[in-house]
């Protein structure tokens, strides 16, 4: 593009706005991935519907676990500067106004600060100081004397009344605070900071402010921010909200262990989401992100997807597959597991009668329903067992144990028989407690099995409070004797001991008690086995468990350092152009100059000679040409060629393959494998 | 002027070297007064309610809210142009970018009638900020007198020492005024000068007595004493008003309110709960240890790898770079791990938490350096939730 200007110089050209959008519909994207494009439109409007309702339960949860920080936070607020609105002139009262009322947050998630912000910019008042307060920095006048006139103004201006909308809030303040919010506190230069506390804690009396600031870390920060002086004039009042492992959990609880929604994920694929949760980030809005991800990429890759929604419309669905799904279906392995393990002429029929598959079909669906409503119960109340067990062999957390649950069948593994050899050594009022607890559990579902199950545990808890009054019999019979034991001495004492001992290594009296610890355990044990069954287990589970972990992998964790080097090193798997197709170790002369230095760099030590690597570059490029030394142009050709080198060489510069180095002349450094 | 001695207390030969300087209104002053001191030892105040009560003409100016000259100068011409136009009330706003306009504005705007025969005060407080201002300006406020011709004096108030502005290239020496601090006598009868006015004024300074008596060891600033007089007062009094104790009861008073301020010594002085807080307390009459202070809170939370680089970090910067085969040849275990693990974007955010910071310059974009900045409890106890021994590979406890 050419310039007016005689100067030479960078000029930023802006693209032209009007490009025209091409707009393809989204649902057509769904189409192009794989060759079975079967239903596609139908499995994208599922896929947003699911999506659509995940995300309104993520929203409304996050508001409620925010409700209570939020609301004594505008408690705060409205109660910081009463003082300044009563314009009481009590004693001391000017002393005390010297403070600038502050709010620090600790939190992980930043749009709550978004939210609060929304809500008082409807106090209306906000929203005029926005506005101007661009107008003021157009002028430079950015002095407190101007803003605190400025608010004044304003404060005046809406004293005469102006009828209408947002004012309900702030028409009952008489002088509405200025709330100014800091976030990432951390990130502010110090000196600014305390600067800036210092000039409004002095106009304070004409100019209400209230800062609110964003602490990510712990508050000590303040302190180290802002020396004695400044922070004497902040009058500190700390909000924290929920961590963000707490969050996470909430979000598990509500999004993966329910059977609100129908779209399930793998052991594999929920291990990458949480470590990546754990390891990397602590970012809820990511954790999210990649289920949404798996969802979409779910919907996208399995055809049969199209059954993953509710039960009463995945039935209907069911009665309109074509043949072509019809075959998807009997292709499942899971499927195909099933039909072994049918009688003969069942097999058959569900092989070749397309009617008695779409029943068998439905049929499997709900079951698969059942299955999971059983297993989230029983998956509660297992960990309601191991949660509190000394060392946590089955995790903390029961997000822990759902992973494991779906990854194998639990009993035969060593920490679930560990965790059953603790839980045969608990206390009674541990046990029912425990109990209780899962008799809660159960009783909030309607499931008929289960129904029997939540009345087995009644009974066992009566027994257990049975027990308890039969213990006071007994107590009251055998208080004499133990008392006397209490008085005698400790030969006595020891010799006892030993002989209790010795009565419960034979084993032959277990107590009541103990009889009735062992039902319990034995009871939970077989819970378990009966429906904690790894989903593998179940036919049709490929239609609702997502399981492509790697594909998420690809998508989430992205190694650039390969990517590139692929890139690099193997063209054509990125550019698909056949002329590129080469043997292991072989470089093409028609690969990109990059490619092509890029390649002979790979074979050097630490320093590069640039005359060899030019050379070398030189004969690679011109490898299949025909040799014409005689001719006129070689000359200009070898500059050519020469010049490519020096770009392909910058190129590899730029993206932090080589470097030059001072340590020898016409050399360069590698900085990569093997490099310095 | 005798109400002058009810309004500034202990301040009478500070007041009277200032008015003798002064002089009349129409005689020329000293060209400029350099007043310091420490924090609250009353260089504003007096300044202040000197010219206040006198009815000089002035301009006070607070140099941290003018963070450019420009600001500064404007400030300064506005107030001025406002003090001459009071009366006919047009006021326009004076535009004014370097020293040399402002001399010219100044003589223009001191042309009016009221201002021509008495001399200008422009007091500049935390006169200290001047010094990262352009190198004119300081030498150019000393001699604002002789630069435009005028009848006028600047103030400078600082807490620094005279010798700490002077440039190196000389200037125009002001007349140098030191405000000492306060002695515990001076602090009990300024203190005890404003006492509520439900109360005897012998009942406060008994109170002011003790509070004294508590605080002075570790706080001899004024205005930090008199917010923790108002706030513990209400305590002071709860016997009197409950009716337990007289005025007069002083032993029994003392004994309720010693330990009251012992704890507040530790809280509300420190700044570990606020004073909201405190107050609430008070009324509530709750013990104020189950109020968690701002420093209990030191747990942060950090994501696995995160926790990893932060440590190596803390090595990287505590253990000198030869002893690096020494700790890491024997062991091949995590640390090795953990130095592949280096990605920017989480450095960065560790920079923004403060717990790394950028040393070397800002500009050096191929290779940054860091250094981790956490203490080492800090570090042990990020370690110890890893499971990493950390003391082990430190060389300082070799």
């Amino acid at each position: 593009m050419a310039t007016s200007s005689v100067s030479k110089g960078c000029f930023v050209f802006k693209p032209n706005l009007k490009k025209r959008k091409t707009s393809v519909p989204i649902e057509e994207y769904f189409n192009k991935g794989k060759n079975e494009s079967e239903d596609s439109k139908l499995r994208f409007e599922t896929y947003q519907l699911i999506w659509q309702q995940m995300k309104s339960e993520t929203e409304q949860l996050q508001e409620e676990l925010n409700k209570n920080l939020f609301d004594s936070l505008i408690k705060f607020l409205q109660k910081s500067h009463s003082g300044f609105q009563k314009n009481s002139r009590d004693w001391g009262c000017q002393i005390k106004l010297r403070e600038i009322p502050t709010a620090a947050l600790i939190l992980d998630m930043k749009h709550f600060l978004q939210k609060l912000c929304s809500q008082l910019m409807d106090c209306h008042v906000d929203v005029e100081s926005k506005e101007q307060e661009k107008d003021i920095q157009k002028k430079i006048h950015c002095s407190m004397d101007f803003l605190s006139s400025w608010y004044m103004n304003v404060t005046q201006k809406m004293d005469p009344g102006r009828p209408g909308k947002k004012r309900t809030s702030s028409s009952q303040w008489q002088s509405p605070p200025v709330v100014l919010i800091l976030k990432d506190m951390e990130s502010f230069t110090t000196k600014v900071l305390q600067d800036f506390i210092i000039v409004s804690s002095q106009h304070l009396h004409e100019f209400p402010l209230i800062l609110i600031f964003g602490i990510a870390t712990s508050p000590i920060i303040i302190h180290r921010l802002l020396p004695h002086a400044v922070s004497s004039l902040l009058c500190i009042e700390i909000f924290q909200s929920l961590s963000c492992k707490e969050h996470l959990t909430t979000v598990f609880d509500k999004l993966l262990l329910t059977t609100q929604f129908p779209f399930k994920l793998s052991e594999k694929v929920l291990q990458i989401l949480i470590s990546i949760f754990l390891y990397y980030d602590f970012s809820i809005q990511n954790f999210i992100k990649g289920l949404q991800l798996s969802l979409l990429e779910h919907f996208y890759s399995q055809p049969l997807s199209v059954l993953c929604c509710n039960l009463p419309e995945a039935k209907g669905r069911i009665n309109f597959l074509s043949d072509n799904q019809c075959e998807n279906i009997r292709r499942l392995p899971s499927f195909r597991r099933y039909v072994e393990k049918q009688a003969t002429e069942k097999q058959v029929a569900l092989l070749t009668n397309e009617r008695f598959l779409k029943e068998e079909t439905q049929s499997l669906l709900e079951n698969l329903q059942v299955y999971h409503t059983n297993y989230f119960l029983i998956l509660r109340c297992l960990h309601q067992f191991t949660s509190s067990l000394p060392k946590y062999p089955l995790g903390r957390q029961i997000r822990e144990l759902y992973c494991t649950c779906l990854e194998k069948n639990i009993w035969d593994s060593e920490e679930y028989a560990s965790a059953l050899q603790l839980l045969r050594m608990l206390a009674k009022d541990e046990l029912m407690t425990i109990l209780q607890k899962c008799f809660n559990v159960l009783k909030s579902s309607s499931e008929k099995q289960l129904g029997s199950s939540a009345k087995r545990i009644e009974e066992l808890l009566a027994q257990f409070q049975s027990l308890d009054a039969e213990a006071k019999e007994e107590e009251d019979a055998s208080g004499s004797q133990s008392k006397g034991l209490q008085k005698t001495d400790l030969y006595h004492l020891q010799k006892s001991l030993l002989e209790m001992k010795e009565l419960r290594r034979t084993g032959k009296k277990q107590t009541k008690f103990e009889l009735l610890r062992e039902k319990v355990v034995n009871f939970i044990d077989g819970l378990v086995r009966e429906h904690l069954l790894p989903p593998e287990t179940q036919p049709l589970h490929e239609v609702v468990y997502f399981t492509a972990a790697h594909t998420l992998h690809e998508h989430l964790n992205a190694a650039p350092r390969i990517a590139l080097h692929t890139a690099l090193n193997n063209p054509y798997y990125y550019l698909k152009n056949e002329a590129l197709k080469s043997e292991e170790g072989c470089i093409p002369n028609v690969a990109p100059d990059i490619c092509i230095a890029y390649k002979l760099h790979l074979e050097c030590s630490r320093l590069i000679n640039l005359v060899d690597w030019s050379e070398a570059f030189a004969t690679v490029v011109t490898a299949g040409e025909k040799t014409d030394a005689s001719s006129v142009t070689s000359e200009e050709r070898n500059e050519i060629i020469h010049a490519r080198f020096i770009r392909a060489v910058s190129e590899l510069e730029l993206l932090g393959f080589v470097k030059p180095t001072k340590r020898k002349t016409d050399h360069v450094a590698r900085l990569t494998w093997g490099g310095c | 002027m005798p109400h002058f001695e009810n309004v500034v207390l202990c301040r009478e030969s500070q007041v009277s070297t200032l008015r003798s300087l002064f002089g009349e209104r129409h005689h020329f002053s000293f060209p400029s007064i350099f007043i310091y001191g420490h924090t609250a030892s009353g260089k504003t105040y007096v300044t202040q309610t000197l010219l206040k009560t006198l009815e000089l003409p002035h301009v006070f100016v607070n140099c941290v809210e003018c963070f450019t000259l420009r600001l500064l100068l404007e400030q300064i011409l506005n107030k001025l142009n406002h003090l001459s136009s009071s009366e006919d009330g047009c006021f326009t706003q004076i535009t004014c970018d370097t020293f040399n306009d402002f001399v010219r504005l100044f003589k223009q705007v001191t042309k009016a009638k009221n201002l021509k025969d008495q001399t200008i005060y422009i007091v500049l407080d935390k006169a200290e900020y001047l010094r990262d201002m352009e190198v004119n300006v300081l030498p150019g406020f000393l001699r604002l007198q002789e630069l435009c011709d005028r009848n006028v004096t600047v103030i400078f108030l600082s807490e620094i020492i005279w010798e700490k502005f002077r440039p190196n290239t000389g200037c125009f020496e002001p007349f140098v005024l030191y405000f000492p601090d306060y002695s515990i006598g001076n602090l009990q009868k300024i203190l005890s000068h404003d006492h509520p006015p439900e109360y005897s004024a012998d009942f406060y300074a008994a109170y002011i007595n003790i509070l004294l008596g508590v605080f002075y060891t570790v706080c001899r600033d004024l205005k930090e004493l008199s917010h923790l007089a108002v706030l513990n007062f209400p305590k002071y009094c709860e016997p009197v008003v409950k009716g337990e104790a007289s005025e007069r009861d002083t032993r029994k008073l003392w004994r309720n309110i010693e330990p009251h301020l012992k704890k507040a010594m530790q809280t509300v002085y420190l700044r570990e709960i606020s004073s909201s807080q405190w107050e609430k307390l008070q009324k509530d009459d709750a013990d104020p240890g189950q109020l968690e202070g701002l420093s209990t809170y030191t747990h942060v939370e950090l994501p696995y790898y995160s926790k990893f680089i932060l440590i190596a970090a803390y090595l990287a910067s505590y253990n000198p770079a030869r002893t690096d085969k020494r700790f890491f040849l024997k062991h091949h275990g995590k640390i090795k791990k953990t130095s592949f693990l280096k990605k920017h974007e989480k450095i960065t955010s560790l920079v923004t938490l403060q717990l790394l910071t950028l040393v070397g310059h800002d500009d050096q974009l191929d290779g940054p350096k860091y250094k981790c900045t956490v203490s080492l409890d800090f570090i042990r106890a990020i370690a110890r939730t890893v499971n990493f021994d950390i003391i082990k590979y430190l060389y300082d406890f070799l």
